[in-house]
């Protein structure tokens, strides 16, 4: 017998039998009041990312300045391009051939969207879409900056979860810069991924 | 088929835990570690009013998995398949491990970048890609630690938690190339630092990735990594070629069923709302991250484990960590002396019962069944009901020994409760010239047959009243 087979028989030998019912009743409600634009803010301060507010006309204005120090933006191919209206700095468009090499330039600062945010767990949802591109973007370069709509942020994770439109694309859920709790089990800021986020939240 | 591999001590228990609890150094780090991690545990646990609603999902989905497995797993095998990944199956750790070796031979491949993976360690992974002249480089923070000092993994999740700031700078300095002297001070930050510099450059030259999963998804074929420092995603990212070793039980039957161990798992794990990055790829997604996808589905004991109605329950481990964290046994003797890759109460439940009968007969015993481990598991797994079951299949399947005779004397006491108050009188008699000696409450070497009990432990002396007698003399 192949080894496929071997323990798939094992398997069926082996299991309990009769059905196991699951109770979904995990997902409460926000509590009434709840302010979800402040729960994320506060998860996310938490987190020790940095979070701005604004609307649509001011968001070139806030977007160049927090690019007055980088050498480069990285852009999806999918980014509104109004977004970047407000800064000269060099601009590397990703057509899907930009290498990790191109992207871990000193200074280099990458832009996106997100697809959702969990306000409960300060958590940003990329689905790969076209304001957000291919998973090294938001991977290698330094610093992320991702603009989340008001309209995208959740209270919860399964609220979360079921508002992906394609749960089989690339997901990356981000909370929070890059860190790492190995040493005396604190949380440090800072390995392999961006050890900077910044979150633009995008009110109405 | 029992399972082989890095799940059977060298040592028995006791032996290998002699040595660890005179080492004062390494208990004060446990002790610090896994005291921090407990409170912010319960910190971020009690944020959540459904937490226990949430705990019993958890369990309820995975005795569903359970009972539904063969189906399950051809479910997966057919979604991932139909997204562009080769499904592999193996029955035991070399099998695994052969499968792996040859994927990356056939590569090419002279090193491979490995995402902290406890499937990958229980098969001896590293130690088979060694022999044919690949290096498999540990890009998580502690894996990075515990290979360097030529040492093993002693904790699930911190693989490195032996070590304090210190020691872990000391070992930079020595054993890590090219390590900026100037800028290594014991700051956390700069050690974090000292790691992102000397991996940079070879998760950017790496053409083959290996990895474990925290879930698999039948629905979609989808496998998901849960991780802190980014190495994860870039393992997952830049290489050309990705094998992924995964235990049969890792999976869930729907994306729906991650909504609840996305939950559980951070919380329970690093006492975090929700971990710094969580990936999920379903096979190959053209023009992003790996385009050849392996996955190697592990049986290697596992259907064993399933067999057994009351062990079978360990198989719902979602490595969080946390009954490690909160183990009095762990905390002074460390995961060493587990002997398996699986430390603490799970290993010692987990590693038996995978290893068949026989090897690591003396771990089930390496618990005070104080019962922490079951209230902290996410997903209600009663070790302590586990480590009572092993206790009595050992005790049977082996022969009169002084330990047996104590337990059958113990439990012909326990059965009568006239018996149980006469021999706690008789107890007291016999403590009472103690109490002028040594301490007041335990006392440290007893006399043969209980020579060996003691070796390890001190053992209270016997209340110099009941709770019933209290009670009778109180309130009659
Ligand atoms: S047994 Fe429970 S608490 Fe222990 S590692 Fe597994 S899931 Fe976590």
């Amino acid at each position: 017998m192949n080894a496929r087979d071997e323990v798939l028989t094992r398997l069926r030998a082996a299991r309990p039998s009769g059905a196991v019912t699951v109770s979904r009743d995990y997902d409460p409600p926000a509590p009434d009041g709840t302010d979800l634009v402040e729960l994320l803010t506060d998860r996310l301060l938490d987190y020790r990312a940095t979070v701005r507010r604004c609307d649509a006309a001011a968001l070139p204005t806030v977007l160049a300045s927090l690019l007055t120090d980088a050498s480069v933006v990285v852009v999806p191919p999918g980014l509104p391009s109004a977004w970047l209206g407000g800064t000269d700095v060099a601009q590397l468009t990703d057509d899907g051939g930009l290498t990790p090499g191109q992207l871990d330039l000193p200074g280099a600062v990458v832009v996106t969207g997100c697809a959702i945010a969990c306000a409960r767990t300060g958590t940003i949802i990329l689905d790969a879409g076209p304001d957000q591109g291919r998973r090294v973007l938001t991977l290698v370069p330094d610093r992320h900056i991702c603009v989340v709509r008001v309209d995208q942020v959740v209270y919860g994770i399964p609220e979360a979860l079921s508002r992906l439109t394609d749960p089989t694309r690339p997901l990356t859920m981000i909370s929070g810069p890059s860190a790492t709790s190995d040493i005396e089990l604190n949380r440090v800021e800072g390995v392999h991924g961006p050890r900077h986020l910044t979150i633009i939240l995008l009110l109405p | 088929m029992t399972g082989t591999g890095n799940i059977v001590a060298a040592l028995p228990f006791p032996t290998a835990a002699k040595p660890k609890l005179a080492d004062s150094q390494l208990r004060d780090n446990l002790r610090r570690a896994t005291h921090t991690i407990r409170d912010k545990r319960l910190r971020t646990v009690a944020e959540l009013p459904e937490w226990e609603r949430l705990r019993l999902a958890g369990a309820a989905i995975k005795d569903d998995v359970l009972a539904r497995l063969p189906e399950l797993l051809v479910e997966f095998e057919a979604a991932a398949t139909a997204a562009g990944a080769t499904v592999h199956w193996a029955r035991d750790a070399a099998e695994a491990c052969g499968i792996a070796v040859d994927l990356a031979l056939s590569t090419g491949t002279r090193e491979v970048v490995k995402i902290k993976s406890m499937a990958t360690q229980e098969i001896g992974l590293n130690e088979a890609l060694e022999a044919v002249g690949i290096t498999p480089i540990e890009t998580d923070l502690a894996e990075l630690i515990v290979q360097l000092a030529g040492d093993t993994p002693s904790h699930i999740l911190v693989p490195a938690i032996h070590y304090n700031r210190h020691q872990i700078r000391e070992l930079f300095a020595r054993r890590m190339p090219g390590v900026d002297l100037d800028a290594l001070t014991d700051d956390p930050a700069a050690l974090a630092e000292a790691a992102r510099r000397h991996l940079r450059a070879r998760f950017f030259s790496a053409r083959v990735a290996i990895s474990g999963a925290n879930f698999a998804i039948a629905e979609t074929g989808t496998l998901v990594v849960v991780e802190s420092e980014g190495n994860g995603r870039m393992c997952l990212t830049l290489p050309e070629t990705l094998i992924s070793v995964v235990g049969v039980e890792k999976i869930l039957p729907t994306v729906r069923d991650l909504d609840v161990f996305l939950q559980l798992l951070p919380r329970s794990s690093t006492g975090e709302r929700m971990n710094p990055y969580t990936s999920a790829w379903t096979g190959v997604t053209p023009g992003d991250g790996p385009q050849q996808v392996h996955v190697i589905l592990v049986d290697n004991g596992r259907s064993d484990v399933l067999a057994d109605p009351v062990g079978r329950q360990a198989l719902r481990c979602i490595r969080c960590s946390a009954c490690l964290n909160v183990c009095p046994v762990y905390e002074r003797v460390g995961g060493h002396a587990y002997g398996s890759v699986y430390p603490g109460p799970i290993g010692a439940i987990l590693s038996p019962q995978l290893s068949g009968a026989g090897a690591n007969a003396t771990l089930p015993f390496a618990s005070t069944l104080c019962g922490a481990c079951f209230e902290a598991c996410p997903v209600r797994i009663d070790i302590p009901e586990v480590l009572v079951h092993l206790r009595q299949e050992i005790v049977a399947a082996a022969g009169a020994t002084p330990e047996r005779a104590a337990m059958r004397a113990a439990a012909w006491v326990l059965r009568d409760r006239r018996r149980y108050s006469a021999a706690l009188r008789a107890a007291r008699r016999f403590a009472a010239p103690l109490r002028l000696v040594g301490r007041p409450d335990a006392v440290r070497h007893l006399p043969w047959p209980l020579t060996r009990w003691s070796a390890s432990r001190d053992t209270p002396l016997p209340a110099r009243e009941t709770f019933r007698e209290w009670w009778s003399r109180e309130r009659a």
